[in-house]
């Protein structure tokens, strides 16, 4: 077993890493179900895997490739349909939530939905699918990107899914549940957070052998800093183990 | 919030006109005269299209993914050579199907793609050429509770949902402030279809249909359409629906065909009987790269397979067997 991980490896542990015990977490198709399977199998055995189309509470054995497979509901304690799914959200029992796109902006609101005009779009993206929903209602949630330029820009071309929207307040003010919000964002290049008074990104900590510098360079909005900035542990071979081993033993994410 | 007025003001408008204009006494009327007797509705694909669906209407398919999803009606309509229709839009492989034949104008969208796999092609090319006239966006929840406002009868519901997002704003929900509590709420319009495809475990020949396992929006959506097209896996006999009455999920009377179809999900996978066959999907993803390689693929898998019993045997019982959890009888 070598200790050499890939980027996807990295990412799927340090997403795990986020999640806790005893919670519920709506989990969308890809990383998300890798991190939320590791999770379950190291710090996290009571972790509520949900799934938009109906499945609660599935112990995840073998790796779901969408987000209505049978695997999705496996030995779950309820498979029901996409409204109780959602309803459950919007009344706020869903602690976490995942989300990704194909840009963000520094308040964490996210497309999918359109690259360029919607009327003559340059790229027709899938849409929101549930990940509105998602942003609008979990407690707290997490997008995981690649990190780069274009994707990290000032504005984005389209607000599919909520994030703080134009800063504090603002979500508040248009209508969505209290207290809710982007959390956490996790890249290749390192894990941000949100700055409790402005509710723009900032940077909390870095991955193996990533500087600050990097992580600048490849946002292309100014990145708030926390007091401290600390390093994010590479996988442990325990994760790595469960990983290959128990999580994703066809290597479709290695 | 002004105390004075008597009506509650609108402080926001999505941009979108509807598409499916909401008339819940027209759609009353017609339940009203819906036939309510216990009569043997079984026909083919080809005989449900031609009965119920015609050029412009608005149909709705359900399915989540590549899963349990009325992959062998959508063949046949493709067949059918009927056009211009209108769609709500929570779609993988079957609205691809219709996008490669140019069959779709409007689209209620949630999300159309390929999941794992990533963006759509077809539907790429359908909506940056403008051969897809018009798109109203909403979100997977916001859809479905629009089924659930026609299921329960009433013009809209209200949302959290959607609030503060270009989602609203090129969608046609409109936002109020609630008159209990003064916050904003979105509210979502009644979406009744003029047709609706569900595929599901087992029906009897009513139209008494039971699904295995997640549910998805077949609840809702059965309870919102004018016509509904029901494929099944298997037909089983009234008794056996009558044994197990908490599972029924969609009642007879809200079915007008109901199409038998071992393997009506193929390539995508069904609850509990089979797999996605991950080899055709990949080569079908492969094959939406290009215009040519699209209509290569239409014409050997769709066009030219006259039903679904041919299509059967042109995959043939090695393959089924391959992607099969249990026997599923033909």
């Amino acid at each position: 077993m070598t200790n050499q991980y890939s980027p996807s490896e990295l990412l799927i542990c340090l997403a795990s890493r986020v999640m806790e015990d005893g919670t519920t977490a709506f989990i969308g198709t890809g990383i998300p179900m890798l991190a939320a399977s590791l999770a379950q199998n190291m710090h996290a055995p009571n972790l509520i895997p949900i799934f938009e189309f109906g499945g609660t509470g599935a112990i995840l054995e073998k790796l779901p490739l969408a987000v209505g497979d049978m695997r999705t509901y496996n030995k779950a304690i309820a498979a029901s349909g996409i409204c109780d799914i959602m309803e459950t959200a919007q009344r706020g029992f869903v602690e976490f939530g995942f989300l990704g796109g194909a840009q963000i902006d520094c308040y964490g609101n996210l497309n999918s939905t359109v690259i360029g005009d919607h009327k003559n779009p340059k790229v027709r993206l899938p849409g929101s699918g549930g990940a509105n929903d998602v942003g609008s209602c979990c407690w707290r949630t997490i997008a995981i990107m690649r990190h780069d330029k274009r994707r990290f820009i000032e504005k984005i071309d389209f607000i599919t899914t909520p994030g703080y929207l134009s800063g504090p307040g603002a979500r508040e003010e248009a209508g969505l549940p209290a207290n809710t919000g982007p959390y956490r964002v996790v890249t290749n290049l390192c894990v941000m957070g949100y700055d409790d008074h402005t509710k723009r990104m900032k940077l909390l900590s870095l991955n193996p052998g990533v500087s600050m510098e990097n992580v600048i360079e490849n946002t292309g909005f100014e990145l708030l800093m926390a007091d401290e900035i600390t390093a994010n542990k590479p996988p442990t071979p325990e994760e790595l183990r469960i990983l290959r081993q128990q999580v994703d033993p066809d290597g479709l994410y290695r | 919030m002004n105390k004075n007025s008597k009506c509650i003001p609108i402080v926001f408008e999505g941009e979108a006109p509807l598409i499916q204009p909401v008339d819940l006494d027209s759609f009353r009327e017609h339940n009203r005269h819906k036939s309510k007797s216990l009569i043997n509705k079984t026909m083919t694909e080809e005989e449900a299209i031609d009965r119920f669906v015609k050029d412009g209407d608005y149909l709705g398919f359900e399915l989540y993914g590549t899963v349990r999803c009325p992959v062998s009606l959508t063949r046949a309509l493709v067949r059918s050579g009927k056009k211009d229709f209108r769609v709500a839009g929570q779609g993988v492989y079957e609205l691809d199907l219709l996008f490669a034949r140019d069959m779709v104008r409007e689209i209620d969208f949630t999300y159309i793609g390929l999941e794992v796999y990533g963006v759509s092609q077809l539907l790429r090319r359908r909506v940056e050429s403008g051969s897809v006239t018009n798109i109203v966006e909403w979100s997977n929840a916001c859809l479905t509770w629009r089924f659930k406002a026609a299921s329960m009868g009433v013009p809209f519901v209200p949302t959290r949902c959607m609030l503060g997002t270009d989602t609203l704003r090129k969608s046609s929900a409109k936002v109020i402030e609630c008159p209990f509590t003064g916050k904003k709420v979105a509210l979502l319009p009644a979406l009744v279809l003029d047709v609706g495809f569900i595929h599901v475990n087992r029906a009897d020949i009513h139209g008494n249909c039971q699904i295995d396992g997640i549910s998805g929006f077949a609840f809702e959506m059965a309870r919102a359409c004018k016509h509904l097209i029901i494929s099944t896996e298997q037909i089983v006999k009234t008794e056996e629906i009558r044994e197990h009455p908490d599972r029924t999920i969609i009642p007879y009377y809200l079915v007008d065909a109901v199409v038998h179809a071992p393997y009506g999900s193929w390539p995508g996978e069904m609850n509990g009987l089979y797999e996605r066959d991950e080899t055709h999907y990949k080569m079908f993803i492969e094959k939406q790269q290009s215009p040519d390689a699209t209509d290569e693929y239409m014409k050997e898998w769709v066009l030219d397979i006259p039903d679904h019993k041919s299509l059967i045997e042109k995959i043939g019982t090695q393959r089924l067997k391959e992607i099969s959890l249990k026997e599923v009888l033909l």
